[in-house]
């Protein structure tokens, strides 16, 4: 049913993405499919990367070494903004036609009181995208 | 994941090695350890995730709300205080400013035609992230559109009056005039080509030049060196690794200051001004209500303009308000006197060049009223604002060479500032000299501009054009400078969560309405202001810092 999952990365909240990862890596696994880590970051030096070319770096081993554990064709792709946050959203909708995905995992907060003046990306992306989309919650929530 | 140890050769480009890759393209990236975010806090208050440098975001928080509480509290004692040391530093330290502003631009001359020109920022092969256009109308709407459309009108009227005045002398022997250089007594087109020089000299090269200084000094650093877009990286070249500790604290710190206060007073007295316009206009009543209801919707515009981001909003925001000034220009140029205009282009830039050294020189001057009371206190202005403008201009700079960034950040507004100032100034003096009209230099100064378009056709409309410019000025400066003091007190994140820049608009606007209602305005601006003198310390360090950044960075082809 999926030939290609799409899994936005945020290098520096692994953590936070872990639940995400494992569901891709299952659903990759059940639908023979490829599974292609996206990372939305800034062009200014950050936390993860001091350059955009070093973040790319870092997310293809990061894509390699997942592959390693699901045993999937991976592949990585780094989209570097001058305003990585108000852009993210544009960013990963334009992302899932570049590499032809049609499945999107990504995780997402709990709903709470902050929705409605700053919708949640996941939510928003969904709204915005002919593939599906799968958001996952938090694993421990409270 | 976040342990980008970097042991590669400084002294090398890399190629591709395993340490850390370049930018696009060769660049020289500065060998430390020091991770970006190492000392931010990160908390999840009220469901609300934050990213904070944990020094600078407490220190400068709690420093300015002990000054917005001082100044609300005791604002009779506070505004002396300010009063004194301003005058001080514009009266006693003039030369300072005025040595150090031309510094500034003699560097940024010099370097349009050195080889150095040629190092492009963000690495060799770096693409630039806007188009010409788009970056253009950012650049300028930043560093100072407001400002023109305040003193087009103005500037250019006062000077040419002193100037025609002449000199007058106090029983002391020293000039009690207000006229630049030695004045022009008697002496119509003497005293219109000076009265331009002047007004040329305050809103050309010279603001431009500091605005250059910090902009670059910090896209250098950040984009090819890979340290944080934040003030404290300027003097790594000075200062190493100790910049991670107290001092570097300590600039972040002096930036947010200086930026918040600069952006809430120009904020507050600015929707007076506004207000004032409008009350002329419409009869709008100019009373607490309206300043309140105008802060509101400007900060709440700008709140929009800032969720959408640089590109969507503050970028999209600044092309319209240069169409619409853009607008207003022509029409001044076409309905005013058109040949006076274009002819005083080439000579008010000539007039311009040959003052430029007499107006310039820091010491030896006669004309103290002028050099202090004009040209030290627009320095002041200009270097307090230039770690916000410098800092916005470095993030959207990406991808240029050095010598485009220096002409469009120093040539190009220079000549746009003369063609505005040349099209209002000369308009309004050629009203005075040609049909006799005073009420324009009679009128208050946020109204002059309004009064010399209402002896011009279409009054109604180009007035309004003009107050909704006022306006989106102020948002222009407004989105932009939350979006610097967010990354400056995030530790030079640009990708902190979203509710922080929300905060920090909010704030600005909040200062802007305590102190409209509370009184002190002027006073805390006053305080901005005197950070000019740290600040000018801080850009000659910058000035060192991009030679020094620049001859290790190879040069694009």
């Amino acid at each position: 049913m999926f030939n290609k999952i799409m899994v936005p990365v945020d290098l520096a909240h692994i953590t936070q993405i872990e639940p995400s990862l494992k569901v891709s890596a299952d659903m990759a696994r059940h639908y023979q499919a490829e599974v292609c880590y996206v990372g939305v970051t800034a062009n200014t030096p950050g936390s993860v990367a001091r350059t955009p070319e070093e973040y790319a770096q870092k997310l293809e081993a990061f894509a390699q070494q997942r592959g390693d554990v699901h045993g999937q064709p991976v592949s990585s792709r780094t989209i570097s903004r001058v305003d990585p946050v108000a852009d993210l959203v544009d960013t990963l909708v334009k992302a899932i036609d570049e590499v032809d995905a049609d499945l999107v995992v990504m995780p997402t907060h709990a709903p709470n009181h902050l929705d409605i003046v700053i919708p949640a990306n996941g939510s928003q992306v969904a709204s915005r995208t002919d593939a599906s989309v799968f958001l996952v919650r938090p694993e421990d929530d409270d | 994941m976040a342990n980008s140890t970097n042991d590669d050769n400084p002294q090398e480009p890399q190629k591709g090695s395993e340490g850390i890759p370049a930018p696009e393209g060769a660049a020289n990236l500065i060998d430390t350890d020091y991770v970006i975010g190492q000392d931010n806090i990160k908390a999840s208050p009220l469901g609300i995730n934050v990213d904070l440098h944990s020094t600078v975001f407490m220190v400068s928080s709690v420093v300015i709300l002990l000054f917005v509480i001082m100044t609300l509290a005791m604002q009779a004692q506070m505004e002396p205080i300010f009063d004194a040391m301003f005058s001080f530093l514009t009266t006693k330290l003039t030369w300072v400013f005025l040595l150090g502003a031309n510094v500034f631009v003699i560097l940024a001359l010099v370097l349009i035609f050195t080889p150095m020109g040629r190092v492009r920022i963000g690495g060799a092969n770096a693409k630039p992230d806007f188009g010409y256009a788009g970056w253009f109308a950012m650049l300028f709407a930043a560093g100072m559109g407001i400002g023109l459309m305040f003193y087009g009108v103005s500037e250019p009227l006062g000077h040419y009056g002193t100037a025609f005045g002449g000199i007058s002398m106090g029983e002391d022997g020293l000039r009690t005039d207000w006229a630049p250089l030695g004045g022009a007594e008697g002496d119509q087109a003497g005293a219109i080509s000076l009265g331009m020089a002047a007004t040329i000299f305050h809103w050309g090269l010279h603001p431009w030049g500091a605005y250059a200084i910090v902009g670059l000094s910090l896209a250098i650093f950040a984009f090819n060196k890979g340290l944080p877009l934040t003030m404290r990286s300027i003097f790594y070249p000075i200062l190493g690794e100790r910049i991670w500790g107290w001092p570097g604290h300590l600039i972040d710190i002096l930036a947010v200051f200086a930026t918040l206060f600069g952006l809430a007073t120009s904020l507050g007295l600015g929707a007076t001004q506004a207000s004032a316009g409008l009350n002329y206009l419409f009869g709008v009543p100019d009373n607490n209500v309206t300043l309140v209801l105008l802060i509101l919707g400007i900060t709440i515009v700008a709140l929009g303009s800032i969720m959408l981001g640089v590109d969507k909003g503050v970028q999209r925001l600044s092309q319209l308000n240069m169409g619409l000034a853009l607008l207003l220009l022509v029409f001044v140029i076409a309905v005013g006197p058109t040949l006076m205009i274009a002819s005083g282009v080439l000579d008010n830039l000539m007039g311009y060049v040959k003052n430029l050294p007499a107006l310039s020189m820091p010491f030896g001057r006669e004309d103290a009223s002028f050099t202090q009371g004009w040209t030290a206190f627009y320095w002041a202005w200009w270097i307090a604002w230039s770690p916000f403008v410098g800092m916005f201009i470095a993030r959207v700079s990406r991808g240029r060479t050095v010598r485009e960034f220096l002409i469009a950040v120093l040539v190009v507004p220079t000549l746009a500032s003369v063609v505005w100032m040349t099209a209002f100034g000369t308009t309004a003096i050629d009203q005075v000299i040609s049909s006799g009209i005073t009420d324009v230099q009679d009128a208050a100064l946020e109204l002059q501009l309004f009064t010399m378009l209402e002896h011009l056709p279409l009054a109604s409309i180009t007035s309004f054009v003009g107050i909704v410019l006022v306006i989106v000025f102020f948002i222009t400066s407004s989105d932009s400078g939350s979006l610097v003091i967010d990354s400056i007190t995030a530790g030079g994140k640009v990708d902190a969560p979203k509710p922080q820049r929300v905060f920090w608009a909010l704030i600005e606007g909040g200062i802007a309405i305590a102190l409209l209602l509370g009184g002190g305005l002027g006073a805390l601006q006053t305080a901005a202001l005197t950070t000019g003198l740290p600040f000018t310390l801080v850009l000659l360090a910058g000035c060192y810092a991009i030679v020094k950044g620049l001859m290790t960075e190879p040069k694009a082809k």
